[in-house]
């Protein structure tokens, strides 16, 4: 098919929402900087927005009743819920930084048995 | 030659640049990169949500996600980027792991994504999108004004609308801002401290 | 005008890529032209106001050609990357800065319909984008290696997140009287309706007492926003050589005070939009021309020119208002910046967002926006037309009662009816 000429619809923005979810997911997995999970955590919450608002738009499945402005809202929560789980990370990985000296999240380990 | 569908090629521009920041973001090792990468990945991914028509979500996008959350992050990344933790290699053991179960899981995801035939595209977008602004904001206060013209009773559900958790996540962002500012308050020393002195 | 060249190029994306070329060549010369005019426009205000004469000899009896000897000599000037910076984010900053900056154009109308995209959130996009310019800063900040660079960016950084919140609060002042985000619809609401008469009493600023000190706040919060004296830690030179930008040198140097003037004006637009009607003057010169038809294509389009004009005059005046400031106030210390904005500016902002609430409560038009009541209303006459015995429609047949005459002129303008209006 071609992209250049045929219209977008839902599968494209799924597609575009995996991509980002997978590379979060990755991203969350191999850092070992706290910040660097952090950003992956964000990757992730993008890659899901992206799929509540391909679903909920009117324009990619005219005539078709989807989730329609749910979508938009619940993204909108997703936003809020990520920028309020930034700044709680954040002042976490601070904390940690004060006792440990360091972001490597391999070294916070005191309660392994 | 057919005519240039205009709505898809700036789909793939923006696609490909969410996708390949998300990438370099994964590929990078330096921590204040990773975080200039990312902040092009979201502003990126705010251009799609305008081109779904989501034109509120994509300002949000823009104003809450880039602006708030980057500068905050970039905030932490300064406060501990020194020397030893700029850039933590990961092993390759760990890269191998990680990119195998990815891989499998956006296989997954793929197919899940390409195989429903109502996702596929299904006809050429017309018209200006109509703005959602208002329509959005009188969900959050409690009123459903998209779905007032909805004949089906089954489709009416939902009518009241996001006044709870709209509440609900303005009291948590509250209490996110004190627990915050006291998660990461200066550490004083004991000796120091007023208390430690009245004990 | 796409359609028009369509017309006569074989390649439809040809006539739509030049048709863009030309609109994004027109904003970047707004833009660059712009900052050549603001800085030799700086250099004459701070020499009158220091009682001295300004650049006198370059380009006649005004030396209005110094910009452009400068930035020749700029251009001629070494690109240097000091060894230990970061290169990639050290040499990208001053784009990413101009970026940002550039990119608030895109939503700024010039006058009626005249505009890169009309987005239905125009204010929220703009305030958004020009929050995003730090970035620039931070990383510059941040790649130049530098400790004077590093303690700029901070301080920038930290300036602009704070000014962020009594700004985002000022801004909604205005659209909660326009009961829309829509910078157009904003600034002819400010014209009197259906009259489009434009008196300056008709403005924003002067609606209540409270948008008239909530114009004071915005103005300051802008001021500190786009970094600007008394608010220019990041680059204050007495403490920290020049800021983030020590390390830079010719081009990109330029770059950044480019984009420095560009949201300066960004901001002065965005000032002039929200509460000095934008193009419609303080007197109605279109109205009394006969330019402000919208029927006849030839006056409108001289009704807008003029209307462009006016409005890019007030920016000037605002950009020169903030150059006045400058030079005449003390640069403040770091922790009276961050007073200034967490102890007044942001419970003021907030005081005056609930009593400008208060204000539109007790005339009037009642608390409902009235956009949102035209919603209301057209959605419940779509309910009566398909079921008549629906439960929704009592709630919402209280709602739809015309309350005042406010409502009944910004019905027609509301963000569903009005949506086509937009053109250029």
């Amino acid at each position: 098919m071609n992209l250049l000429t045929d219209p977008v619809g839902i599968t494209h923005y799924l597609i575009v929402g995996a991509i980002l979810f997978v590379t979060g997911a990755v991203c969350m997995a191999t850092k070992r900087n706290a910040l660097g999970v952090l950003m992956g955590i964000e990757l992730v919450l993008n890659g899901a927005n992206v799929n509540f608002v391909a679903f909920g738009s009117e324009y990619l499945r005219p005539g078709v009743l989807g989730i329609g402005l749910d979508g938009q809202l619940i993204a909108l929560f997703v936003i809020i819920l990520a920028a309020a789980e930034a700044a709680v990370a954040l002042a976490i990985v601070l904390n940690f930084y004060n006792n440990h000296s360091t972001v490597d999240v391999d070294r916070a380990d005191e309660l392994k048995g | 030659m057919e005519p240039i569908n205009w709505h898809s090629v700036f789909f793939l521009v923006f696609a490909l640049l969410a996708c390949g920041f998300a990438v370099a973001v994964l590929l990078t090792s330096n921590i204040v990169r990773m975080a200039f990468y990312l902040v092009l990945s979201l502003a990126a991914t705010s251009g799609l949500f305008f081109l779904a028509g989501a034109d509120f979500v994509g300002a949000m996008q823009v104003m809450i996600y880039v602006g708030g959350t980057l500068v905050l992050l970039i905030f932490g990344v300064m406060l501990t980027a020194q020397g030893p933790f700029i850039s933590m290699k990961t092993s390759a053991g760990e890269w191998t792991l990680g990119i195998m179960v990815g891989g499998l899981l956006l296989a997954v995801l793929l197919q899940a994504a390409t195989s429903i035939d109502a996702w596929q595209p299904q006809a050429v977008i017309e018209g200006d999108a109509r703005p959602t602004a208002t329509r959005l904001g009188m969900g959050l206060l409690g009123a459903r004004v998209d779905k007032l013209d909805e004949v089906d009773p089954v489709q009416r559900g939902g009518m009241s609308g996001y006044l709870l958790p709209f509440e609900i996540v303005s009291v948590h962002l509250l209490v996110v801002l004190v627990g915050s500012a006291y998660l990461a308050r200066p550490k004083k020393r004991a000796q120091n401290s007023s208390w430690e002195g009245l004990k | 005008m796409a359609e028009f060249l369509k017309q006569y190029l074989s390649p439809e994306w040809l006539a739509y890529a030049i048709v863009a070329f030309i609109h994004a060549f027109i904003l970047i010369n707004i833009v660059a032209v712009g900052a050549l005019v603001f800085i030799w426009l700086e250099r004459k205000v701070s020499g009158r106001i220091q009682d001295r004469l300004g650049p006198t000899r370059v380009g006649g009896k005004f030396g209005w050609l110094q910009t452009l000897a400068d930035g020749l000599k700029l251009v001629t000037k070494e690109d240097l990357c000091p060894k230990g910076a970061d290169q990639l984010l050290f040499l990208a900053a001053p784009y990413v800065s101009f970026c940002a900056s550039f990119a608030a154009y895109m939503a700024l109308p010039f006058a009626d319909g005249w505009v890169g995209i009309r987005l239905n959130v125009a204010v929220f996009f703009i305030i958004a984008v020009i929050g995003l310019e730090v970035f620039g800063v931070i990383l510059a900040g941040y790649a130049s290696a530098s400790k004077w660079s590093l303690f700029g960016a901070m301080r920038e950084a930290a300036q602009v997140v704070s000014y962020e919140v009594p700004l985002g609060m000022c801004v909604v002042v205005p659209v909660l009287l326009a009961g829309s985000m829509d910078l157009i619809t904003i600034a002819q609401m400010q014209t009197a309706g259906a009259a489009q008469m434009g008196w300056f009493t008709h403005w924003y600023v002067f609606n209540d007492p409270f948008t008239f000190i909530t114009f004071w706040v915005y103005f300051t919060c802008a001021t500190a926003s786009v970094n600007r004296a008394p608010f220019d830690l990041a680059e204050a030179e007495s403490e920290l050589v020049a800021g983030f930008h020590t390390e830079y040198s010719g081009l990109r140097w330029s770059i950044f005070f480019m984009a420095e003037y560009g949201s300066m004006f960004a901001v002065s637009g965005l000032a002039a939009l929200l509460f000095f009607g934008g193009w419609n003057g303080p007197l109605p010169i279109t109205h009394w021309l006969g330019l402000a038809d919208a029927s006849n294509p030839v006056l409108h389009y001289a009704g807008n020119l003029l209307g462009a004009l006016n409005f890019v005059g007030k920016c000037v005046f605002g950009v020169t208002f903030m150059m006045w400031v400058r030079w005449t106030l003390p640069r403040l210390r770091i922790d009276q910046v961050m007073t200034t904005c967490l102890k007044y500016c942001t419970p003021l902002a907030a005081a005056m967002f609930a009593g400008a609430v208060i204000w539109r409560f007790l005339l009037p038009g009642g608390l409902i926006l009235p956009s949102d009541q035209g919603l209301v209303r057209e959605a419940h006459t779509e309910i009566q037309a398909a079921a008549p015995a629906d439960p929704a429609a009592p709630a919402a047949a209280d709602a739809s009662e015309p309350v005042g005459d406010r409502v009944a002129h910004v019905t027609p303008q509301n963000e569903l009816v009005g949506a086509g209006r937009g053109t250029h």
